[in-house]
């Protein structure tokens, strides 16, 4: 179905951006809003996902679990590309001030500057925070 | 305007359950609409019914409570949250075979897709947290 | 854009994010422990005027009061709203980012 049939049947799309700031396991806005994230997929809105200052450690590859016993959903950002959610936009001010480059996240995502990410939020019709 | 509210903390241990009330509040008696208060990570324990706040300072379900019943709020929990933290209404009890609920009045637990759905339909989402 | 930041600028960097990440021309308001970004002789206070010249910032007056801050002594351009204000403020932008 055409965007413009959707509308027309009342089905609004809206650019629907998650903002992501948190480091995972420390807390559980990490997991919870990436729950938010996959029921949200459903709902077939103009999703991305932003990641900034510690939401970037989110996407650290490498994460074992085991010895804190808790649970490792880190894979998680692996299958969002199945749920149609492949907008992901890291902040490189977040990650070279923790020292992280591409090559150490565990997804492919896009590196934008803060001014790029002040404009990719004007954007947005809504915007959640966790 | 219509406003969807989310609410990120409880009741007490940060001010978000506060100012979320306050702000929910003046726009209802500013003629705004409130589509949806969505309770989220622990703001689901403002739907609990069994706290007893002291007696000289303000209490923060009651005050739930007493706004929807006012203005037909629809106040929800989330059930994924719920089922982390322990908040239980008689549907749940059955289905996870627990002895109690606690469920506070106006409250109803159900899924994000009802924060989803309140990001779609409203005008501005308010997000209170930490 | 309305912005919101509810936390004190000693306690997390959510208003150092805000103001990187936060256009000319937006509103920002500091509301909860957020409002002591709002104060005279802080050393974020000059962060802080220096944003007023290119977006609109407020700070929640119940907030201020509550934490036994004086509102003569706010930061000049930084205009104190109350709840009212709050909800004009959200209603009057496009949507709203709470720098939490």
């Amino acid at each position: 179905m055409s965007e413009e049939d959707m509308m027309e049947e009342g089905g609004t799309i809206k650019k629907f951006m998650y903002v992501n700031r948190r480091a995972p396991y420390g807390s559980i806005y990490a997991l919870e809003s990436l729950e938010v994230v996959l029921i949200g997929a459903a709902f077939e809105q103009d999703v991305s996902m932003l990641f900034v200052d510690d939401g970037v450690y989110e996407l650290k590859k490498g994460q074992d679990t085991k010895a804190v016993d808790m649970k490792n959903f880190s894979p998680t950002y692996r299958a969002l590309e199945m749920y149609d959610v492949e907008k992901l936009y890291v902040e490189k001010e977040s990650m070279d001030e923790r020292g992280l480059t591409q090559d150490d996240l565990l997804v492919p995502v896009e590196v934008m500057t803060s001014a790029q990410v002040a404009e990719l939020m004007e954007e947005q019709d809504v915007v959640f925070n966790f | 305007m219509k406003f969807a509210i989310q609410v990120n903390e409880g009741p007490y241990q940060h001010q978000a359950a506060d100012t979320a009330y306050q702000f929910t509040k003046i726009a209802l008696e500013k003629g705004h609409e409130v589509f949806r208060v969505f309770f989220y990570h622990d703001g689901v324990n403002n739907g609990t019914r069994l706290t007893t706040p002291p007696q000289d300072d303000r209490h923060i379900t009651n005050r739930w409570m007493d706004l929807a019943e006012k203005y037909d709020l629809d106040m929800v929990v989330c059930v994924a949250a719920a089922q982390r933290r322990g908040v239980v209404d008689d549907d749940e009890a059955k289905r996870q075979g627990k002895d109690a609920t606690n469920i506070a009045p106006r409250f109803r637990i159900s899924g994000l897709g009802q924060l989803i759905e309140a990001g779609i339909q409203a005008d501005r989402l308010m997000v209170f947290g930490d | 854009m309305l912005h919101t930041v509810n936390k004190s600028p000693y306690e997390k960097n959510s208003l150092n994010t805000c103001l990187r990440l936060a256009s000319s021309g937006s509103a920002i308001l500091l509301i909860e422990d957020g409002v002591y970004a709002a104060m005279k002789g802080t050393s974020v206070a000059e962060k802080v005027k220096t944003a007023t010249q290119d977006k609109k910032l407020y700070a929640l007056g119940p907030d201020l009061k509550a934490r036994g801050l004086d509102e003569g002594q706010v930061i000049d351009g930084v205009t104190v709203v109350d709840y009212g204000g709050f909800v004009d403020l959200a209603a009057e932008s496009d949507k709203v980012q709470a720098w939490l």
